[in-house]
């Protein structure tokens, strides 16, 4: 898509983005200057300075050192929800497009049905009736994303429906299991991959939003969502503590979201026009 | 055309009994005994007998299947019970919180649309330019952005700084001076959705044959693009358009909660912040089915424009 924009310096950019993002997460104890969660009252509200960077908030916390351990939180959440997300959707769609019959109809419906919620309230009504908390945010999430990944490998399996080293597979007594695993799964990769490097993007803003309604990770843990809401009271006082954390999170959103599109671009050149996914 | 539209209903049956069934298996699980939720007055938590007593009376001690059954049928009818706090029917509650939704989508889609259309049909003729890359560049901005920043930047900018606009809030009647923010927020993400598509189905317009055939007639490039690019490229943009109402049900529960639009995202947050349960699966049920008929619209939309269709699937 970034046929305007030079593409190859989007991507690399996105990509030194992500990279930083990881190492921020990894090294967040060395990079942050204090402890992201110790509030000093006397020091609340105060301005960006150099010992604390970007200022602090409402209970006098380093906002700079929230921020880098936030990362932790959103990349940790991304990955984890991708990962599972795709795992669910990988075996039921591929479960649905390989053994076709009854089985695919019946998970067919199943995807439809959760394709009828609005994303966003789905997520709220996962939250709404459990609780919310880390694990609820995760599952919420995941309930929504599972049914891209299963659409995409149920169409990746019947494409490749009657090829010839299916065949072949299967004729040296290869079991199905091992026939997905080894033959179709491979194939489905690359289209699966974009919509995870995409998916890390959406998981983290979703966790952010409900987060940013109080209903994901929860206080005192550094979440960017989450300080955004600590924030609210604070938008006439102190802007600041508002925007410094939305940047955090549309800087890795976007990161993702173009570092997606690169390697669409990347594997399959001839996607430019059907890509919306 | 009737039997298409009978088609799809059909098909949609076991979706529509799937959607009560997911949703009814979380209020299920939900923690919390209704019971005592309805019981619980100022004077503190009640007797044990009367929770049991009252557990019996309205089938909470039945098994789960007939639970369900029976919210079911009364589903059907479009009793989905009362608020655990307000004492409320949820549908009307729900109901009325539509209307303020709804305003505030359609003022949202037309400035997603504004902006959306002659942006991407730009992007898509001068493709590879400046403009193409800036508006591509916003665009992709516009998807990453968290719609709740957004709306705080706004707020910040043209609320609090330079006093033009209210913070928030619903007016008198939803007037237009309230609604200028959240709909521009919402607007915004959606139009950075919809001018990527425009771009590639205009895109993929002017590559069509009949495109050069009416180059090498000698016509105007302005008559090329707009009078037989730009009808066959806004075919795609009927589905857009219908997708972007979605996007827009969908962002409105984060924006209407930042600027207190008493809209169905409100009452779905508020709910969720009071464990109003009947009235979460109400929403829930609700957008739910909105969906769906939106979906549905769209299809017989594309079917009835796009005469390709109606050959191909032989109704």
């Amino acid at each position: 898509m970034n046929q305007g924009i030079n593409s190859d310096f989007a991507a690399r950019l996105a990509a030194i983005v992500v990279l930083g993002l990881v190492l921020t997460a990894l090294l967040a104890g060395q990079i942050a200057p204090h402890d992201p969660e110790k509030a000093r009252p006397e020091l609340r509200l105060k301005s960006p300075c150099l010992d604390y960077p970007l200022g602090t908030d409402q209970l006098g916390r380093c906002i700079f050192s929230r921020i880098v351990f936030g990362t932790r939180v959103s990349l940790f959440i991304g990955l984890a929800v991708v990962l599972l997300s795709a795992l669910m959707g990988i075996i039921l769609g591929g479960a649905a497009g390989y053994f076709r019959g009854v089985l695919d109809e019946a998970i067919m419906r199943v995807v439809d049905a959760f394709l009828a919620f609005p994303s966003i309230f789905l997520a709220l009504a996962v939250i709404g009736f459990l609780g919310s908390g880390l694990t609820n945010l995760m599952l919420s999430l995941i309930l929504v994303e599972w049914t891209g990944y299963a659409r995409l490998m149920r169409s990746g399996v019947l494409a490749l429906r009657g090829k010839e080293f299916l065949e072949a597979a299967r004729g040296l007594g290869a079991s199905d299991i091992y026939i997905m695993r080894r033959h179709i799964l491979p194939n489905v990769l690359p289209s699966i991959l974009i919509m995870a490097t995409l998916g890390m993007g959406n998981a983290i803003l979703g966790a952010a939003s409900l987060s940013f309604l109080g209903l994901g990770i929860q206080p005192p843990t550094p979440e960017w969502g989450a300080m955004m809401n600590d924030a609210r009271p604070f938008i006439r006082a102190f802007p600041l503590m508002m925007i410094f954390p939305g940047i955090a999170i549309t800087a890795s959103v976007l990161a993702f979201n173009l570092l997606g599109e690169a390697i669409r671009v990347r594997l399959d050149p001839r996607s430019e026009i059907k890509k919306e996914l | 055309m009737l039997a298409f539209i009978l088609k799809r209903i059909i098909l949609l049956l076991p979706v529509l009994l799937l959607v009560s069934i997911i949703s009814f298996t979380l209020f299920y699980l939900s923690p919390g005994d209704p019971a005592e939720i309805l019981l619980t007055g100022p004077q503190g938590p009640p007797d044990p007998a009367a929770v049991q007593e009252f557990r019996d009376r309205a089938g909470f001690n039945d098994p789960a299947y007939v639970q369900y059954l029976r919210w079911l049928t009364k589903a059907c009818r479009g009793d989905l019970g009362y608020s655990y706090t307000s004492g409320e029917r949820v549908s009307d509650a729900v109901l009325h919180s539509f209307v303020p939704t709804l305003k505030l989508s359609l003022v949202s889609l037309i400035i997603s649309l504004l902006v959306s259309i002659p942006l991407g049909i730009l992007s898509a003729v001068r493709k590879g330019s400046l403009i193409d890359g800036l508006g591509m560049a916003l665009a992709l901005l516009g998807v990453s952005v968290p719609s709740f920043w957004l709306a705080y930047l706004l707020i910040i900018l043209l609320a609090l700084q330079l006093d033009l606009l209210p913070v928030a809030g619903y007016g008198q009647n939803g007037d237009l001076q309230h609604m200028i923010l959240p709909a521009v927020t919402l607007g915004a993400s959606a139009a950075a959705v919809t001018s990527r598509m425009m771009r590639s189905s205009m895109l993929e317009a002017l590559q069509q044959d009949y495109i050069t055939a009416a180059r090498a007639r000698g016509l105007s490039e302005r008559s090329v693009v707009l009078r037989h690019a730009l009808r066959n490229a806004l075919l795609p943009v009927i589905t857009v358009i219908g997708l972007n109402f979605t996007y827009l049900l969908n962002g409105s529960a984060v924006v209407e909660t930042v600027f207190a639009w008493p809209g169905i995202g409100n009452l779905m947050t508020d709910s969720i912040y009071d464990r109003d349960y009947p009235m979460i699966l109400g929403c829930m049920l609700f957008l739910a089915m909105l969906f769906l008929a939106l979906n549905l619209m769209v299809d017989i939309c594309y079917y009835y424009i796009n005469p390709r269709t109606r050959h191909e699937s032989g109704d």
